[in-house]
């Protein structure tokens, strides 16, 4: 049942997002590309961050950095 | 097929739900916009770490170099190194107040492939240490959809790390992780970027840390020292939102927060605030606070009121209660940029940051004067130090 309600949420988001307009234009994205704006400024920096906290804290994951972006090419 | 489901039907279950999985994946990977990902940047970085706190000092450089093969590859390496001097409360209890030296040399690379609409990364790192080592292999696949304004990206890491023991040879256990991972930026306005992260992890094997003893009563004014003893098993889930905001005087906010819970009974979460201000063409300052607050493992006790008392023991403060808080700082000076050449950009930085650590059921044992269970909680501080080079090119 949840995988028929998956399933047909993502056909309907599939026929429905390849012609979605976006709301923020590439134009518009000059501020989202700003250096300062990205999730990953430095990532031998931002590695070493989350080492010093993973060694001494129980949680561990989801820390970020890696992946992701604005999409402002 | 049928055949196969009349002598396997368990083999034709496991067809039937990957097959399912690849159509809902093929499914969600079909929204994309004709605009794609992008390689990371070329790039190369040195930095040197200093960490200072606890009785512990670790410090020592890393090097990070990421370059493009054509339009569609990318590679990176990394080398990092950790030289470690520790008198830690940990070391103080089991040996008296000596001081132990030990070396960590990490190595990773990755390859990362653009085809039109997908990024995919292949990574393998490996970590060193005389009676530690790692091999972590990682895959991960990343998506711009709905006109760009999306990026899925999710992932899989598998480690393997194998245990020995300083002065027992015969010593030598493993373990091993399994990581999931998912997450997905969203563009919410022009000057609105939000990010939410999920992280699963199942670690088995040998889990505890060879050295590390659990305390328990002895008489009512002493105690002894007995080895930890861990579960074989952990699954940890961890989430996280973050979201970065464009001030309209070219400066930027950052906010996160994560929740993290798992099956020893941790649970957990961190809030980060941040503000990023560049200033004349050249620099940029940057300043955040963050505080971080965590329950114990159902298994940790301070003070164990006998030998053996329950099936899984542990002393290690990272699974006691505690919570501590950062404030940090950091500048960049950045210079040769766009003087045509080799070079695109290149940057100096300097990041400090303060953490304060503060334990509600971990006492300090290492003071004698007082009886077994009633000496003052363990508190300290510690400096944290980067200085590093980056270079566009």
């Amino acid at each position: 049942m949840l995988y028929k309600a998956t399933l047909g949420l993502l056909l309907l988001l599939s026929l429905s997002a390849c012609s979605l307009e976006p709301w923020v234009k590439p134009y518009e994205r000059a501020n989202l590309a700003d250096p300062i704006m990205s999730f990953s400024q430095d990532p031998l920096s931002q590695g070493y961050i989350h080492h010093v906290y993973q060694a001494r804290e129980g949680a561990r994951g989801a820390e970020g950095g890696s992946g992701g972006g604005c999409g402002c090419n | 097929m049928r055949a196969a489901q009349k002598v396997v039907p368990g083999a034709v279950v496991v067809v039937t739900k990957l097959s399912r999985l690849l159509l809902v994946l093929s499914l969600l990977l079909s929204c994309i916009s004709a605009n794609a990902a992008v390689l990371p940047f070329e790039r190369a970085d040195v930095l040197y770490h200093s960490y200072s706190g606890g009785g512990i000092t670790i410090n020592g450089p890393a090097v990070l170099v990421r370059k493009s093969i054509g339009d569609s590859v990318s590679v990176s390496a990394k080398h990092y190194i950790d030289t470690i001097s520790s008198a830690s409360i940990d070391v103080e209890v089991i040996l008296g107040a000596s001081t132990y030296e030990e070396e960590r040399v990490e190595n990773a690379f990755s390859v990362d492939y653009l085809t039109e609409k997908t990024l995919m990364s292949l990574g393998f790192t490996n970590s060193e240490e005389n009676d530690f080592s790692a091999d972590t292999f990682s895959f991960g696949i990343s998506q711009d959809m709905f006109g760009d304004l999306t990026t899925v990206s999710m992932g899989y890491a598998h480690g393997s790390n194998t245990i020995g023991k300083t002065g027992d040879p015969n010593f030598s256990e493993n373990s091993q992780s399994d990581n999931f991972n998912l997450s997905i930026a969203q563009i919410l306005t022009k000057n609105l970027i939000m990010s939410a992260a999920l992280d699963v992890t199942t670690d088995a094997g040998f889990l505890n840390n060879p050295y590390r003893k659990v305390r328990y009563v002895d008489t009512p004014t002493t105690f002894l020292l007995e080895n930890e003893v861990y579960p074989k098993t952990r699954t940890s889930t961890a989430i996280a939102l973050r979201t970065r905001y464009f001030l309209p005087y070219r400066a930027a906010l950052h906010a996160e927060y994560r929740l993290f819970n798992d099956s020893w009974g941790i649970t957990s979460n961190n809030i980060e605030l941040g503000y990023t201000h560049p200033f004349t063409d050249n620099w940029i300052a940057e300043a955040h606070i963050r505080t971080y607050a965590q329950s114990r493992a159902s298994f940790y006790k301070d003070l164990f009121p006998f030998s053996n008392a329950q099936n899984f023991l542990a002393r290690d403060k990272e699974l006691s209660t505690f919570s501590n808080s950062t404030i940090g700082f950091g500048i960049s000076y950045e210079f040769a940029k766009g003087e045509g050449g080799f070079i695109d950009k290149a940057s100096v930085n300097l990041k400090f940051d303060h953490i304060q650590f503060n334990y509600k059921d971990f006492r300090d044992a290492t003071q004698t004067s007082f009886t077994p269970g009633t000496e003052p909680l363990y508190k300290f501080s510690a400096n944290v130090m980067q200085l590093f080079l980056s270079v566009w090119f």
